[in-house]
């Protein structure tokens, strides 16, 4: 099934989507953690895990992803540990590619879940506590509920934004078709060839679809998730 | 046994307080502010003290976390998990008797039911029976009633009046309301400023002119228990019988031989050196003054012994001046049945 779309252009759509839920579902837990860190624990270095995390929102991308070129490289401290002792190559591969899309979207997932936390009532924890629970548990049945909508919109806003990272992916993976070439960076290929302009509008076309697709999904999740809590 | 002797500091206030309750209903009655609810949350562990101990039948529980100390706590906003039905909430913290929590407190109707869509009294009785049900070994509420209106405070004092009568469980009730503090409790504990001022059983303290500036003029008033003895339905009246008079109170009181409560406003009670005649109040005591207190202000406090009751009165220093008011005279207590409000009689034993 190709939808009647030639080989590139569907592969570039069905590796976009893998590498954006890859991203999302990788990084959700993490992004959870320094969220909870970041709005309820005062600790020393807080300031700069909350520096770090921002950085990609404000970092030129092409300066994030030659960062993650010299780090995540076959020749960088972390990539050259990577491949020796687990045998995985990121650069130029999609694996590097939602490595790229993940770090980029992780301040906005982080902030949505950060207000989350934020909006849960201390009280109500307290109150888990008075009647026995233990933090895992209280986490687990009070807290985790009570974020799951700010989750969900930090993740649709995650997932979005990595189908669209360009900067800091073709500069750490290139666009080699049927290996790292995500919609962004076809479009930009298909650009600098003249007379693709009808290659270039089903492309912009399926973007347009998966973004109002992902944010009506959003919507309707969402509607049912505070039914849930409010009751 | 209840032993609490704390100290903690939360930034300009500071708490310093001690005190000791037996088991029943403990009071803690003090203005916003006096540090009541800060009290508590040191009982419960969410607030650590500074110094101190917090001790229960000789059991030090001051380093035991909150999860292990099984102290119940219905807070003032109740603090349901909106996110859970009525019946998944009372399970939280177990289902200790069940279900004669949820026959008790009437929540049979409402287990399916989202907190969002209870009413104010349903959800303080949620509240109360969730911490019941994770079987405390003490229970605090702070303020249960506050946040309601005047008839569902009277439905969940109904239903507080039979907790306390039916379970062992000893409570912590923090409130500024004096006619719920003598509707219910057994022991009054008086805060001021972060500190415990005066502490005792609830009528040795109410009927102690000393204690009126602590309780506040306007709260002052002591607690008699009388037994209803009959009703007069063609004039709406009931008879409660004293140790050495009978009251004629209106409305309908309790059932016949009930014991009642009634706070008597010292306010509301006037003095007379003879007896009067020809007046509208139905209820006219005889009495002995125990003693006579004269506060900062143009009032005095006078303590009346009437029969085995005390009763407390508060008059101008005037008055009682041009009346010759002296301990050990002979006087008459006139009550206008109408003060004893609705809200100031309730069930249950001698406090």
């Amino acid at each position: 099934m190709t939808l009647g779309l030639d080989p590139a252009t569907w592969g570039a759509v069905l590796l976009s989507l893998r590498i954006a839920a890859v991203a999302t579902l990788c990084s959700l837990p993490l992004a959870i953690a320094v969220a909870w860190l970041l709005a309820r624990k005062q600790f020393w270095g807080r300031g700069l895990l909350n520096g770090l995390v921002h950085l990609p929102l404000v970092l030129p991308p092409v300066v994030t992803g030659y960062l993650l070129l010299i780090l995540f490289g076959t020749q960088g401290p972390i990539g050259g540990w990577l491949r020796d002792t687990l045998g995985v190559t990121l650069a130029f591969r999609w694996t590097g590619a939602a490595l790229a899309a993940a770090i980029m979207a992780f301040p906005l997932v982080v902030r949505a879940i950060r207000l989350g936390f934020e909006a849960v009532d201390p009280g109500l924890e307290d109150a888990a506590a008075t009647l026995g629970a233990s933090r895992t548990r209280i986490f687990a049945t009070v807290t985790l509920p009570l974020i799951g909508p700010a989750v969900l919109a930090g993740a649709v806003l995650g997932f979005a934004k990595a189908l669209g990272e360009f900067g800091a992916t073709i500069t750490f993976v290139a666009a080699i078709p049927g290996q790292t070439q995500t919609i962004p960076t076809a479009i930009y290929g298909l650009l600098q060839v003249p007379g693709s302009d009808g290659a270039v509008a089903v492309l912009v076309t399926i973007s347009i679809v998966l973004a109002l697709g992902t944010l009506a999904l959003a919507e309707a999740l969402s509607r049912r998730m505070q039914r849930r809590i409010r009751g | 046994m209840i032993d609490v002797a704390v100290q903690k500091r939360l930034g300009d206030f500071s708490l310093d307080a001690q005190f000791a309750a037996p088991g029943g209903i403990t009071a803690i009655f003090g203005r916003s502010g006096s540090g009541k609810t800060s009290l508590i949350n040191v009982v419960a562990g969410l607030l650590r003290p500074d110094a101190g101990h917090v001790r229960i039948d000789g059991t030090d529980l001051t380093q035991v976390p909150v999860r292990r100390r099984r102290i119940g706590y219905v807070f003032q906003d109740a603090r349901l998990f909106p996110h859970l039905s009525v019946a998944q909430n009372l399970a939280y913290g177990g289902t200790h008797d069940r279900d004669a929590v949820i026959d008790m407190l009437g929540l049979g109707a409402l287990l399916d039911r989202r907190p969002a869509k209870l009413s104010g009294g349903e959800t303080s009785r949620v509240a109360l029976g969730r911490a019941l049900m994770s079987n405390p070994q003490l229970l605090l509420m702070d303020e249960p009633l506050a946040a309601l209106d005047t008839p569902r405070k009277a439905e969940v004092m109904g239903y507080l009046e039979r907790l306390r009568d039916r379970s062992q469980v000893p409570i912590l009730y923090v409130s500024h309301d004096m006619s719920e503090v003598a509707r219910l409790s057994r022991t009054l504990v008086i805060m001021d400023a972060g500190r415990v001022v005066r502490a005792g059983p609830v009528a040795e303290v109410l009927s102690d002119p000393q204690a009126v500036p602590l309780v506040g003029v306007r709260d002052a008033g002591a607690v008699l228990t009388g037994r209803v003895q009959a009703f007069d339905a063609d004039d709406d009246l009931t008879q409660v019988a004293l140790s050495s008079a009978t009251l004629t109170l209106p409305g309908r009181l309790g059932a016949l031989g009930a014991q009642v409560r009634l706070r008597v406003p010292a306010q509301d009670v006037i003095l007379s050196t003879q007896a009067p005649i020809g007046i509208s109040a139905l209820n006219v005591l005889t009495c002995r003054i125990a003693t006579l207190i004269e506060g900062q202000g143009p009032g005095v406090a006078v303590s009346l012994t009437c029969g085995t009751d005390r009763l407390l009165a508060r008059i101008t220093r005037r008055s009682a001046r041009a009346m010759g008011l002296r301990v050990g005279q002979e006087v008459h207590a006139i009550l206008k049945a109408t003060a004893i409000a609705a809200a100031d009689v309730g069930t249950g034993d001698a406090p």
